[in-house]
């Protein structure tokens, strides 16, 4: 075994190497660029090398700043995690040739899945099924027609050049194909300038299932039964799950045989992942499923693997990269209950699932009986520098069902502040019906996706809460301060306060008037909502509204405010009256000579509907030209000025009106 | 220290009946509150809205710190005056935290015939003024004001304490180090011009404030100048080219936090004048307060059933408990706050006025801020005290009381007539701030004997013209006196006229008590220097 390794990743995948090199008495190295330099996974490891700039380019895809850190740390091997240089066979070869031992296959094992065409013709040849279909040059109508006799109806006729769906056409069955053809290739032909076609089995109902295969330094080579990641947005795994539901021990041996051939044809060594295909549109079947592309490292998935075969696959990477032989045989693996694990992202459900990035000024997982990969704590940031990922959460229980409910239960226990993110989405997608019927596909989200990110509206009870939490109302009082402590007060009548909360694009104007010490009564849609703050505990109270008991935990950061109330977190915005972009809107509807000069060119007439930053005006003053620029949207309502006109400084040049007025 | 005891009984008659007859005279109150608070009606306030503009108390509620007190002063002002047109004297004026400081807030509502100035809004604004300027308040003023109210004028503009004065104290206030900001929300005409331009900072919202000495029509009138009033003087051309204000705001909110951050970069650290402990709740329920006064004025009661309803544990250290017990005086503390209290339970005799003078040299000598609980029909009459020198004697208390340093709040928690008002910290002594209860009454004596002095002076007129004079004709004659006093002495009448600083809910008295301290507290505690004691 080695004495010390060098991880050259970051985020979950690097802690959770920490965590299995730590217990096996391997010291860790890590790396980390500048934006990471107070990262989760430099803090766990026992060394860590800067390796450069934020950006990935210069410092994890850098191979030379690795191996110098390699060389520099005297690690004896490096592990790369997933995604940045894992998969790149260059790097596997620098590696070696720097005389370290890279943790996973071979360079020749890497490239030969590296490319995708010559992978599916290399596993047709090892007798590893692949999607039926005819990829050659003979465009002949009539050849191609028994083509797609041969493969099977329906069939996918595909410009070779396509993409994006266009020069695509689906047929159902041979009497349509001769006109389907001829439209693919005219769109080939229009859209690419080509009008080459090919010919593929139409899936109707396609499963991501994979195989995990294992292989060593002394010919052996075991799966460890398949994932089922069908559950995808955009080809992005959402939840993955093993086993595979309806999955039959004939199909398992079927596609764990097929997934061994794969590694062997390769001679793989190390924890690598055969994808497949399945047409589950009559079910699992031994001869659905069809090689899809074989993935040379370890997957982000691996933990639900991990789960029900009680192996740690890094432990295995570690053993068999340091020359140890499989600890375990085919014979000796098998599957205990059933895992799911569910993909945090920092991103907007609400918002076509835009990246979001800010400080995480809260996080908070459950910690019972849930495994929770991560490489972020609470207060660090999400940048846009890397994958938006914040944590894992992955469970295990004795069936599906069992399973599954502790997803649901992870997902709703879990809390997130300061950034979008798709919790929510996540535990609506853990009870779709479908899913939990343990039907999964990888068109579900899709089909789903309205339900499944639905912005949720707050509920007037969380607006009424809300209201009531950003005026203050948990402030500590100064002692022996009644200024402070007798709180909202007033001589006669309620103390009534407007306050504005925004949240996802939705801008409340909210008043909310002080019925006595913490009873307030707070206008919200058309309504009064009465709202009594209870017991207090650190970071939040108890609260009634309109007579129920809500348990409120109160995060107050900068302009903003989280709640989690009965469990779900709410994200509100505070606007700031003086925020400065809103604060540069005054004086705006005015464009004013800077200095005196002479007006050279005038770019708009009245009546001109403007952009913000739009040039107006070109003046030149003190020898230089200057452009004037419209500071915010608006219509040209008066130009004062002619070019050619001398003016002063501080002369009005032009006015603005908003659109509306 | 001592824990009062109380003896009364929540659940007996006397209490019930004193709790109704005071809910009585909240209920009018209440009415005027709520009048007042409503400004200039549904329909100026819509006017306004519409306008962009926040309504006036919306602009203080949204200026001070969220989730703390505003302390009015003056909301029932000019309250049946000028034919009811006037509510609140078309003013909002109280303390405030702003941005963490105690601020007086000056606030025009244009709702109430466009925010001009009639008499009782420049004694409103004055008395706004004297307060900051007596308690080192910064100021700020929301102005949204026509000017003085035209058909008013002779009562607003000409004399020492009109109209000139409020520019007279923003200039010896700035002198003073008293931060003088103004926020221009509407219309600042004329005179008013001069309240921005007074100013130590000024903020003026685009599009909505104006500044100028002559609006456009009496400037077409004068030089024949057509200009729009934004280009007069509005918030462009102020901040841009005049200088008159400094900061351009978006709306009423962004002016506002323009305002608190102009409070923010103050520098005005708080001092400490007095030795301040944790706050305690009283023993007993402020809640109970109704029902421990009597109906009745006239009937006595025990002040220390009060006190112990307002002080922090109900504790109250008597001093010289044994002597002149018609006044009770001691060392108590509100909301952490030391107070020295002098409180009436009865006439003030010779004795009651040494004692009561003997205290305030107490708590002047140590800096302690004094609350005088006021319920005096005044001092004792008739041949032993005067041939005892109760006049010489209650001067001296009138004397402790009007020389010393230390803050005064006066609290009228039943009657005040004739000179026991002086020697309690009347209106005319200066106490920081004034409040009255709704069941409270003043005048220089009781209706019963004015019209009792009056019928006797006529009465005797009569015997020696040989007119007869029956007991009807005395009744007859002493009724529209007794009315006249009636209204006269009613707290809604007296705060209409600023005679105090507002009428509160006796259930407040503790908080309001604390907040005016805490207020009082922001001026440095002097060295008393006494006048003469006449022995």
């Amino acid at each position: 075994m080695f004495s010390k390794i060098l991880i050259a990743n970051r985020g979950e995948i690097a802690c959770r190497i920490i965590r299995t090199a730590r217990r096996l008495g391997v010291r860790t190295v890590a790396v980390y660029s500048d934006a990471d330099a107070a990262a989760l996974h430099v803090e766990l490891a026992d060394e860590a090398f800067r390796i450069g700039h934020a950006a990935a380019s210069e410092s994890y895809l850098s191979i030379d700043r690795i191996l110098a850190a390699a060389e520099r740390s005297g690690a004896q091997a490096i592990h790369p995690g997933y995604g940045f240089l894992s998969e790149n066979a260059e790097f596997a070869e620098a590696v070696e040739a720097a005389g370290l031992v890279f943790i996973g296959p071979s360079p020749s094992a890497i490239r030969a899945m590296g490319l995708k065409d010559a992978a599916k013709a290399l596993m047709e040849q090892s007798g590893v099924p692949v999607v039926p279909g005819y990829h050659g040059d003979n465009q002949d109508t009539e050849f191609l027609a028994t083509q797609a006799d041969e493969i099977g109806y329906p069939v996918l006729i595909k410009a070779r050049a396509g993409g994006g769906g266009k020069g695509m056409r689906r047929v159902d069955q041979p009497s349509d194909f001769a006109a389907s053809l001829a439209a693919a290739q005219r769109e080939g032909m229009a859209a690419f300038g080509d009008g080459t076609v090919l010919i593929e089995k139409y899936l109707l109902q396609p499963r991501h299932i994979e195989i995990q295969v294992f292989g060593d330094r002394h010919g052996n080579v075991v799966h460890l039964f398949e994932r089922d990641c069908s559950l995808q947005r955009r080809h992005q795994k959402v939840i993955e799950e093993a086993p595979a539901p309806g999955m039959t021990a004939e199909m398992r041996r079927a596609m764990g045989d097929a997934a061994v051939r794969a590694a062997r044809a390769i001679d793989y060594c190390g924890a690598g992942t055969v994808e497949f295909i399945a047409d589950v549109s009559s079910g699992l079947w031994p001869d659905k499923f069809f090689f899809m592309e074989m993935n040379t490292r370890l997957q982000v998935e691996h933990p639900v693997t991990e789960a029900i075969t009680g192996v740690d696959l890094v432990e295995w990477q570690l053993r068999v990269a340091s020359g140890e032989p499989l600890p375990m045989k085919q014979s000796d693996l098998s599957i205990e209950g059933w895992a799911f694990e569910a993909r945090v992202y920092a991103e907007d459900p609400a918002r076509s699932f835009l990246p979001s990035t800010g400080t995480l000024s809260h996080l908070a997982f459950p910690s019972n009986g849930v495994r929770v990969d991560s490489g972020v704590r609470q207060g660090g940031r999400v940048s846009t520098y890397y994958d938006p990922m914040i944590a894992k959460l992955i469970v295990h229980g004795p069936t599906r069902t069992a399973a599954l409910a502790q997803l649901t239960a992870a997902l709703d226990g879990s809390h997130i502040g300061g950034v979008a993110n798709n919790l929510d989405f996540l535990s609506r997608l853990s009870r779709q019906q479908d899913f939990a019927f343990g039907y999964p596909d990888t068109g579900l989200i899709d089909r789903e996706v309205e339900n499944l990110t639905m912005a949720e509206t707050p509920t007037d009870t969380v607006i009424a809460l809300a209201a009531v939490f950003s005026l203050n109302a948990l402030s500590t009082p100064e002692a022996g301060d009644p200024w402070t402590s007798l709180g909202h007060w007033q001589l006669w009548g309620q103390a009534t306060r407007t306050t504005v909360l925004d949240r996802a694009g939705d801008h409340h104007v909210i008043r909310v008037a002080a019925r006595g010490h913490d009873l307030f009564a707070v206008h919200v849609g058309g309504r009064v909502i009465p709202v009594r703050i209870g017991s207090r505990f650190e970071g939040g109270c108890h609260a009634e509204v309109e007579g129920r008991q809500a348990r409120v935990e109160v995060l107050e950061r900068l302009h903003g405010l989280t709640l989690i109330v009965d469990g779900k977190t709410h994200d509100f915005h505070l606007p700031d009256p003086l925020d400065a972009i809103a604060a540069a809107e005054a004086g705006s509807d005015r464009l004013v000579a800077p200095m005196p000069g002479l007006i050279k060119l005038v770019r708009v007439r009245e009546g001109d509907t403007v952009a913000k930053g739009d040039a107006l005006i070109v003046m030149e003053a003190m020898k230089m030209e200057l452009t004037l620029s419209a500071t915010r949207d608006g219509i040209v309502e008066s130009l004062y000025v002619a070019e050619g006109d001398q003016t002063s400084e501080g002369t009005v040049l032009l006015a603005l009106k908003t659109e509306s007025a | 220290m001592t824990v009062l005891k109380s003896q009364i009984s929540t659940s007996s008659e006397a209490f019930r009946a004193n709790s109704a007859a005071m809910a009585e005279q909240m209920r009018a109150v209440e009415d005027a509150a709520l009048l007042a608070a409503g400004g200039g009606g549904e329909v100026a306030r819509e006017r306004h809205v519409s306008r962009g503009k926040m309504l006036p108390r919306d602009r203080v509620a949204q200026l001070i710190d969220p989730a703390t007190p505003f302390l009015e002063v003056g909301l029932t002002a000019a309250h049946g005056l000028y034919n009811s047109e006037a509510p609140a004297a078309g003013l909002i004026t109280g303390i405030g935290r702003v941005s963490g400081r105690d601020c007086m807030i000056v606030c025009n509502d244009a709702t109430v015939k466009g925010g001009t100035y009639y008499p009782m809004t420049v004694k409103k604004h004055l008395r706004a003024q004297e307060i900051a300027a007596e308690n080192n308040l910064p100021c700020l003023y929301l102005v949204d004001s026509g000017g003085a109210n035209l058909p008013n004028q002779d009562e607003v503009f000409p004399d020492r304490e009109h109209f000139g004065r409020i520019f007279y104290n923003q200039a010896n206030m700035s002198a003073a180090g008293i931060p003088q900001i103004a926020v221009v929300m509407g219309s600042c005409t004329a005179g008013g011009a001069y309240v921005p331009a007074m100013s130590d900072e000024a903020i003026i919202v685009e599009g909505q404030g104006t500044i100028f000495l002559a609006g456009p029509p009496l400037v077409r009138a004068a030089t024949g100048e057509v200009v729009s009033s934004e280009d007069l003087g509005g918030g462009d051309v102020h901040t841009r080219l005049s200088g008159v204000a400094d900061h351009l705001a978006r709306d009423d909110a962004h002016a506002l936090a323009l305002a608190r951050r102009a409070v923010a970069n103050l520098n005005r650290p708080r001092i400490t004048t007095v030795e301040r402990q944790p706050s305690e709740e009283p023993a007993y329920d402020p809640d109970d307060i109704p029902g421990i006064v009597p109906a009745d004025l006239r009937t006595p009661y025990d002040i220390r059933e009060v006190i112990a309803r307002i002080v922090d544990g109900s504790r109250l250290d008597e001093f010289k408990a044994r002597y002149g017990t018609t006044l009770v005086c001691g060392f108590a503390h509100v909301h952490g706050i030391p107070v020295g209290i002098i409180a009436n339970t009865g006439v003030l005799f010779s004795e009651s006025a040494l004692k009561g003078a003997h205290f305030v040299e107490l708590c002047s000598q140590r800096k302690i801020p004094l609350v005088f609980l006021q319920n005096i029909t005044g001092f004792m009459v008739g041949r032993k005290y005067e041939t005892e020198g109760i006049a010489k004697h209650g001067a001296k208390l009138v004397t402790a009381v009007a020389t010393t340093s230390v803050p005064k709040i006066t609290m009228l928690v039943g009657g005040s007539f004739g000179a026991g008002n002086y020697g309690m910290g009347g209106r005319a002594f200066s106490p920081r701030f004034l409040w009255t209860w709704p069941n409270s009454r003043i005048s220089v004596m009781g209706g019963e004997q004015a019209a009792g002095v009056l019928a006797t002076v006529r009465g005797e007129a009569l015997k020696r013209a040989g007119t007869p004079w029956s007991e009807d004709d005395e009744a007859k004659f002493k009724k529209p006196v007794l009315d006249l006093f009636e209204t006269q002495s009613h707290p809604l009448y007296a705060s209409a006229r600023l005679w105090d600083d507002g009428i509160i809910d006796p259930r407040k008295s503790r908080d309001v008590l604390a907040l005016s301290l805490s207020v009082a507290l922001n001026a440095p505690i002097g060295d008393t220097r006494f006048g003469l004691f006449r022995m």
